[in-house]
């Protein structure tokens, strides 16, 4: 196991590197820059800010530079938000990210494993219908949709929530409704179909045979082996969802990193283009070492190397 | 069993963990920016994630709830170049002058001023007893320091060249040598300026927010960082920052040491950092805002005739550049014709549902002529250039245009390209272009372009015609007028004309008022005659606005004054 996390670590780097070089000369290739606006400054202005920041240089010696410094850690200031490190920002905006899209991953998982199962036992059944017309809305209606129904009802109409900020628990409930509901939808078919396909199996059969309590079946050999497509779907999607949604962040005004990532790139603020993907690139790829420790846990015959 | 537990205990570790970790520490830049900041308008700080704390956290205390903008990108005055940050700067800053409700120069740091006989020296004499927010005294030292900074390389202050381009030494000043700049003060309450030429609008840049004084020593501690954070950004106007959660809201608290603190009613202003209109919207309708700036554009329709709607003119004009360095742009009869095919009361009252006004001139009202009248009643004889009322008409002398310059009906006209970016009315203007110039017997495209890259596109003239606009720093006409000058780096359409730029050479050097007046407007009557540019609507600033709030006003600038606010209950 040692062997592999070191082996996963030297290859994470290598990943890391490979993203950060690609999107470094990728966003400098497209036309535009962080200090334009409809007014043009001066052009002794526009020089002094392009020193002021290592824009003069060639970008090849600007590459190297910020591989240099990123790699001890200093990943630079914002060009766009003067004052204000790209660390500053990532350490001032995650944790609230963090805070509504764990807690949203939280409600996908309690609420999509269980009803995943109920729907599959009951086969056929009416629940299981309900449960599927429910997960097959939770996939096709977009978030912004449902943030916007939401709040019209229980932000204007009702006046029973507030419509914006993050100041108390009430706050949470509408974002993190929005931003569960696709997860949850999707957590629950997923389960289902890896339910259904795990009940069919032989063992499943024998352990009925045995005599064993049904609840002992569903919990020790059914919901075990079902559950693996579920870890592998929530690794990747904890640490997107955690980085912040652009769209329900601007509709309930949550000073989250969501809105860093587009904003960021439509103002070419590049130190932060690159600050956030190296962020979002490290996030999924932790998640995904963690995935697969997970996996050799609950599935012990998987082998790491 | 156990190989269970630790996979349940790992998978709600990650969930977990990562929720937690953000509970730490939400709000990191909120700490009172004064030690006397013990109002009752003094909001509460700390964590408030979970707890019950109402949503403007002052109790008992006047607290007005506004939007009016997203998350600044700066509130340095120095660095600002945006009407938003400009919004935040007006309430906690306070320059030599100030503008008043009628637009007229006023007393603020300053309490008198004399400009010399040959207009080069201003002198301003500042109140006695100024003082920071902190607490601390501010001499006119603090302004020599502050408007050196503006001149600082290592600064790079976007609207340097703009505010004290006229100042003498201000050439060397940019360069990296702040001391010649043409600044001194010769005892604390004294503050001088020699100008390298006679500037008659001077006044207005000794009101504009670019030199506000900013207090050197927190500059000095903090560097860039000093107005990111709110116990490190030391003002001296009306309100200080009191806590700042970046994207969610600014909290503006009153501030005890500013001169006229006993005419501020409100204890303090929340500016909610709303981006999106619809949340601005809904947030009004539940009462949580009572002013909003962003207004769906779809909800106009519904509000028009609405009391709590306002419209208000600014200083400004959407305008079409049309890049005379190509053909067929390079004849004035093509510019004009594509002018006047133009329904201007169609696209601003209908298309634009009435938030922008039909221009006949490039300058609309707002700006002010030498003596003090409105630049546009004096403009080219007190008629407007054109007719908008009459569409028809103007379309036939369109037709007639095209035809002498040798397209009869269009015929032979290239198909020409419009590029503009996807924002407000900009593609429904676009489209409509398409129509009214297809009755010309042009062929328009139409080429949206992504804002960032559209800039650059349309600086460097990689265009044919596009979309553009312009709204004042100050109300002097030469602030537009000079756009088109030709060697200005705004002049998209590259418009070169000698008579143009003598005009203009004029109204910068001269001192006599009637001659700079007759300048600037030979200037304009060049312009619409060249068609230079294609002038569309005028801009009007458009928002919400509770009857609840009693004193506040709004400028032609694009500014709302909230500090002599109140809420009437």
């Amino acid at each position: 196991m040692a062997k592999y996390i070191v082996k996963r670590i030297i290859l994470a780097i290598v990943t890391i590197w490979a993203v950060a070089t690609l999107t470094f000369f990728l966003m400098n290739l497209v036309p535009g820059g962080p200090f334009l606006s409809e007014k043009a400054i001066s052009p002794q202005a526009q020089a002094a800010l392009e020193a002021k920041y290592g824009l003069d240089k060639p970008m090849f010696q600007r590459y190297l530079n910020y591989v240099t410094s990123a790699a001890h850690g200093d990943f630079g200031d914002s060009l766009k938000q003067r004052g204000r490190t790209v660390m500053s920002i990532i350490t001032m905006k995650f944790p609230v990210s963090a805070r509504v899209g764990g807690l949203s991953v939280l409600v996908s998982l309690t609420l999509g494993i269980p009803l995943g199962c109920i729907a599959a036992l009951k086969r056929g059944k009416v629940t299981d219908s309900v449960i599927s017309v429910v997960a097959t809305c939770g996939i096709a209606v977009p978030s912004f949709v449902i943030c916007t129904v939401m709040m019209y009802f229980f932000g204007v109409k009702l006046g029973v929530l507030p419509t914006m900020g993050l100041e108390t628990a009430k706050h949470y409930i509408m974002p993190v409704t929005a931003l569960s509901f696709y997860p949850t939808a999707y957590i629950m078919r997923l389960m289902r179909s890896s339910m259904l396909d795990v009940l069919g199996q032989d063992y499943m059969r024998t352990a009925r045979a045995k005599g064993l309590a049904g609840g002992k079946i569903l919990f020790k050999h059914a919901l075990r082996n079902a559950i693996l497509p579920v870890v592998t779907y929530v690794g990747p999607m904890l640490a997107y969802t955690i980085t912040g949604s652009f769209v329900v962040e601007k509709i309930f005004v949550i000073p989250g990193l969501g809105g860093e990532f587009i904003k960021a790139i439509n103002g070419r603020d590049y130190t932060l283009i690159m600050g956030t993907t190296i962020f979002l690139a490290t996030l999924v790829i932790v998640m995904n070492v963690i995935v697969d420790i997970i996996y050799k846990i609950v599935d012990p015959r998987i082998k790491l190397k | 069993m156990k190989k269970r537990v630790i996979a349940l205990m790992m998978a709600a570790a990650m969930v977990v963990g990562l929720t937690a970790c953000g509970g730490s520490d939400n709000n990191t830049t909120t700490t009172p920016a004064t030690e006397s900041g013990d109002t009752a308008g003094d909001a509460a700080t700390g964590d408030s994630a979970g707890t019950e704390a109402p949503a403007a956290t002052t109790e008992g205390g006047k607290v007005l709830s506004v939007q009016i903008g997203p998350n600044p990108e700066t509130i340095d005055p120095a660095l600002n170049s945006a009407v938003d940050g400009g919004n935040m700067i007006l309430h906690t800053f306070e320059c030599l002058l100030t503008v008043d409700q009628e637009g007229k120069l006023a007393p603020g740091q300053a309490e008198s001023w004399e400009i010399s006989e040959d207009g080069l020296t201003w002198t301003f004499h500042l109140r006695d007893g100024l003082k920071w927010s902190d607490g601390s005294a501010l001499t006119a030292n603090d302004f020599v320091y502050s408007w050196q900074r503006v001149c600082d390389p290592m600064v790079a202050a976007p609207y340097a060249e703009t505010v004290l381009g006229m100042v003498e030494g201000y050439a060397d000043a940019i360069g990296g040598n702040l001391e010649a700049l043409g600044v001194e003060a010769p005892d604390d309450s004294t503050f001088v300026v020699h100008l390298s030429s006679p500037c008659s609008y001077f006044g207005s840049m000794a009101a504009f927010a670019t030199l506000s004084p900013v207090q050197k020593a927190t500059v000095d501690a903090n560097g860039d960082g000093w107005a990111v954070a709110a116990d490190t950004y030391i003002c001296n106007g009306p309100f200080y920052i009191s806590e700042w959660v970046p994207s969610s809201y600014i909290m503006c608290t009153k501030n005890p040491n500013y001169w006229n603190a006993d005419a501020i009613k409100l204890d303090a202003i929340k500016f909610n950092l709303i981006e999106d209109p619809n949340a601005s919207y809904s947030a009004y309708q539940a009462g949580e805002v009572l002013f909003i700036k962003d207004v769906p554009t779809e909800e106009i329709p519904s509000l028009t005739g609405n009391p709590e709607f306002y419209v208000d003119p600014i200083i400004g004009t959407y305008y079409l550049s049309l890049n005379t360095q190509k053909e067929p742009f390079t004849d004035a009869k093509v510019r004009k014709a594509l002018s006047l095919a133009i329904d201007r009361e169609y696209v601003a009252n209908t298309l634009m549902q009435g938030t922008y006004s039909p221009a006949s001139n490039f300058m609309g009202p707002g700006w002010i002529d030498t003596d003090g009248s409105q630049f546009m009643d004096n403009a080219n004889g007190g008629k407007p250039y054109i007719d908008t009322a009459n569409h028809e008409a103007n379309v036939e002398e369109a037709k007639k245009l095209l035809e002498e310059a040798g397209y009869p009906n269009g015929e032979g006209f290239p198909t020409i390209t419009y590029s503009t970016n996807d924002a407000g009315y900009h593609k429904v203007v676009a489209e409509y272009l398409q129509q009214a110039w297809a009755e010309l017997g042009i062929n328009l495209q139409v080429d949206i372009v992504e804002w960032a890259s559209f800039t650059p596109m349309r600086r460097n003239g990689d265009y044919e015609a596009s979309r553009n606009g312009w709204v004042g720093d100050y109300s002097d006409p030469s602030n537009m007028l000079d756009l088109l000058y030709s060697s200005n780096g705004n002049n998209d359409g590259k418009f070169n004309n000698a008579e143009y730029d003598a005009a203009m050479d004029i109204s910068r050097t001269t001192l006599d008022a009637a001659e700079r007046s007759e300048a600037l407007h030979k200037a304009e009557d060049i312009l619409m005659a060249e068609g230079g540019c294609v002038p569309v609507a005028y801009y009007n600033d458009f928002w919400l606005q509770s009857d609840k709030i009693t004193g506040m006003w709004h400028s032609a600038y694009g500014y709302w004054y909230f500090m002599y606010a109140d809420i009437a209950e």
